[in-house]
């Protein structure tokens, strides 16, 4: 069984202050943490799974430039066998239709049974990658996967709906699934674990290795473009209780007994 | 005729809101481009669904087959490239929810339509269009066009616009030939699995102490326990809880999870992820503990505290408990 997981490094923003930055096109990312997607940990762990079961290889592949190579070794530590890295000045600009055609040319180069990638990335959100990928390649594809059992050269795949539904399918391989949060527990990875994959190579392909032209990838090859980032309005929002946390405390039970019934 | 086309979405009988809510869109950038809305159903004994919709559209497009009964992306990809490709629509709306996140960036790619996805806004220009969506977990807004020629597609957010009634429009039911054959797919639907049911049945509850990322770690969960027993209140979470395997699944609000309307809703460390709020705004009264003032849970709660959690809450266990004497 070898496998394929395509990754993205993205800022951590859930806890942090985010403004925008000067070119008004993103946020300000100096002074944020970096990670592996979160979508990806779990794409990724999963790959790992079904390689410590079935036997095969992990190859990671994200696009991206050097910086990306902090979350290519932290796959490896986890038990990927390769990573590569897509890189090139011609990707800047590229929306979620030209990186699926970048990955599936780099792809076509490697023999595979399954693609994994995350439903989608903490950062963006389009969602749009893995299943076009699974279009150029001319393969069945399934996304938001939560549970995945794979079977001779078939898996058995519940996509996530809404409410808690599940909806179950089986799909031939080779086959391109996008994997949902909670599907497994992502395995820690030690900072001895990184050491040890640290020297291991990270290949690199450009747009001449991957018979692309320059105009097919980054703004020119892309279908959207971002314009401008902002900060959304603000609703009414919320009342705001201040003051001493004992005095905030009486104004929440006030409310408790007012609009929750509190006996 | 300049048209529009939204894709219908419906599941073991029932109409999905999202498609109201697209409609409602739908047509009004229609009016404003002075094109006409039409509606594609695809399904199998729709004949119900399809009234539904006629006073929403200008035309309701019905391709009814047996191998339509269920959703399943190479069905849908088939059919909707027959229907595009020979209606040539300015737009095709699709709902960004599990169904279209599974087959829209397919079939746009399949079709060379610009695609943009999850979508806040929409905005006509001439036959152009911009749209707006959210970056960052929402919370950044961003502006996206288009660079190439449409016809184009755009997956809506669910909950993201509102429902307008307006007067009746024709409706015209135009039944279209189905392009399936029994060809085999590579890609098979087996059946519907139901979500576990919990000893707990969170949606019944009068006040819901709800528990986010900012939790940080399982062994801090007994502590918010503590303070929802004293206040009567029932635990539940948002989904990066239930991910972590620190809860189970049916205490978890929000789109994936369950839609609770308690009389009181307590945010704690959740920073308000759409999927979230979509599964809590029918709440009475919605409290929201956060120690970031611009988390997004403050525009969708009643009041607000800006403060560490793990500092307020027992703070809030006991000064209530002792109110209560």
């Amino acid at each position: 069984m070898n496998i394929i997981v395509c990754i993205k490094r993205v800022p951590e923003t859930a806890d942090a202050d985010v403004s925008i930055g000067k070119s008004g096109k993103d946020i300000d990312k100096s002074g944020l943490a970096f990670d592996l997607n979160e979508w990806d940990s779990y794409a990724i762990e999963e790959a790992i799974l079904l390689k410590e079961k079935l036997g095969g290889t992990v190859t990671v592949l994200s696009l991206g430039g050097e910086d990306s190579n902090e979350s290519l070794r932290k796959c490896l530590a986890m038990g990927a066998d390769d990573a590569m890295r897509l890189t090139d000045p011609a990707f800047d600009g590229s929306d979620g239709f030209v990186i699926a055609k970048i990955l599936a040319e780099a792809i076509r180069k490697i023999s595979y049974d399954l693609i994994l990638t995350g439903t989608q990335a903490e950062d963006d959100g389009y969602g749009q990658v893995g299943v076009v990928l699974a279009e150029l390649l001319g393969i069945p594809h399934a996304a938001l996967v939560n549970r995945l059992e794979v079977q001779d050269k078939k898996a058995k795949v519940h996509r996530e709906l809404e409410g808690g539904l599940e909806e179950v399918y089986e799909i031939d391989l080779p086959a391109v699934l996008t994997i949902q949060t909670g599907i497994n527990e992502p395995r820690y990875v030690s900072i001895m674990g990184i050491r040890k994959v640290a020297k291991k190579e990270i290949k690199t392909l450009g747009t001449s290795d991957l018979n692309l032209k320059v105009e097919e990838v980054g703004l020119s090859g892309s279908d959207i473009q971002l314009d401008k980032i902002f900060l959304p309005p603000v609703g009414e929002g919320a009342q705001m209780l201040e003051g001493k946390p004992e005095e905030i405390a009486s104004k929440v039970f006030d409310i408790l007994k007012d609009k929750g019934g509190l006996a | 005729m300049k048209e529009i086309i939204v894709l219908a979405e419906h599941r073991r009988g029932e109409l999905r809101d999202v498609t109201w809510e697209m409609l409602s869109k739908g047509r009004q950038l229609a009016e404003s481009m002075g094109a006409e809305i039409g509606v594609a159903l695809l399904g199998k004994g729709v004949s119900q669904i399809a009234e539904a919709l006629k006073p929403k559209a200008h035309r309701v497009f019905l391709v009814e087959d047996d191998r339509l009964e269920c959703y399943n992306s190479e069905t849908y990809e088939k059919v909707l490239t027959q229907l595009i490709t020979e209606r040539k629509p300015l737009l095709t709306l699709v709902g960004h929810t599990a169904m279209g996140m599974d087959f829209a960036p397919g079939l746009a790619a399949h079709l060379k339509m610009p695609l943009a996805t999850d979508c806040i806004g929409i905005d006509a220009a001439g036959e152009a269009f911009s749209t707006t969506r959210q970056l960052y977990g929402g919370k950044v807004n961003a502006t996206v066009s288009f660079l190439k020629k449409g016809p184009y597609m755009v997956t809506v957010r669910a909950g993201a616009f509102p429902v307008i009634e307006k007067g009746a429009l024709p409706g015209e039911m135009v039944k279209l030939p189905s392009p399936l054959t029994d060809e085999g797919l590579a890609k098979r639907f087996l059946q519907y699995v139901e979500a576990a049911i919990g000893e707990v049945d969170i949606t019944q509850a009068d006040i819901l102490v709800s528990i986010g990322r900012g939790i940080k770690e399982a062994d801090n969960i007994p502590m918010v326990k503590e303070f929802a027993d004293a206040i009567g209140g029932t635990l539940s979470c948002s989904r990066p809880v239930v991910d972590k395997k620190w809860l189970p699944k049916d205490r978890q609000v929000g789109t994936s999870g369950k839609t609770v309307k308690p009389k009181v809703y307590i945010a704690i460390g959740i920073s308000g992820a759409f999927q979230h709020i979509a599964g809590m705004k029918g709440a009475g009264t919605v409290i929201a503990i956060n120690k970031d003032p611009k988390a997004p849970i403050f525009s969708a709660a009643t009041y607000g505290i800006v403060a560490d959690l793990f500092k307020i809450v027992p703070v809030l266990k006991d000064k209530i408990k002792e109110l209560k004497k």
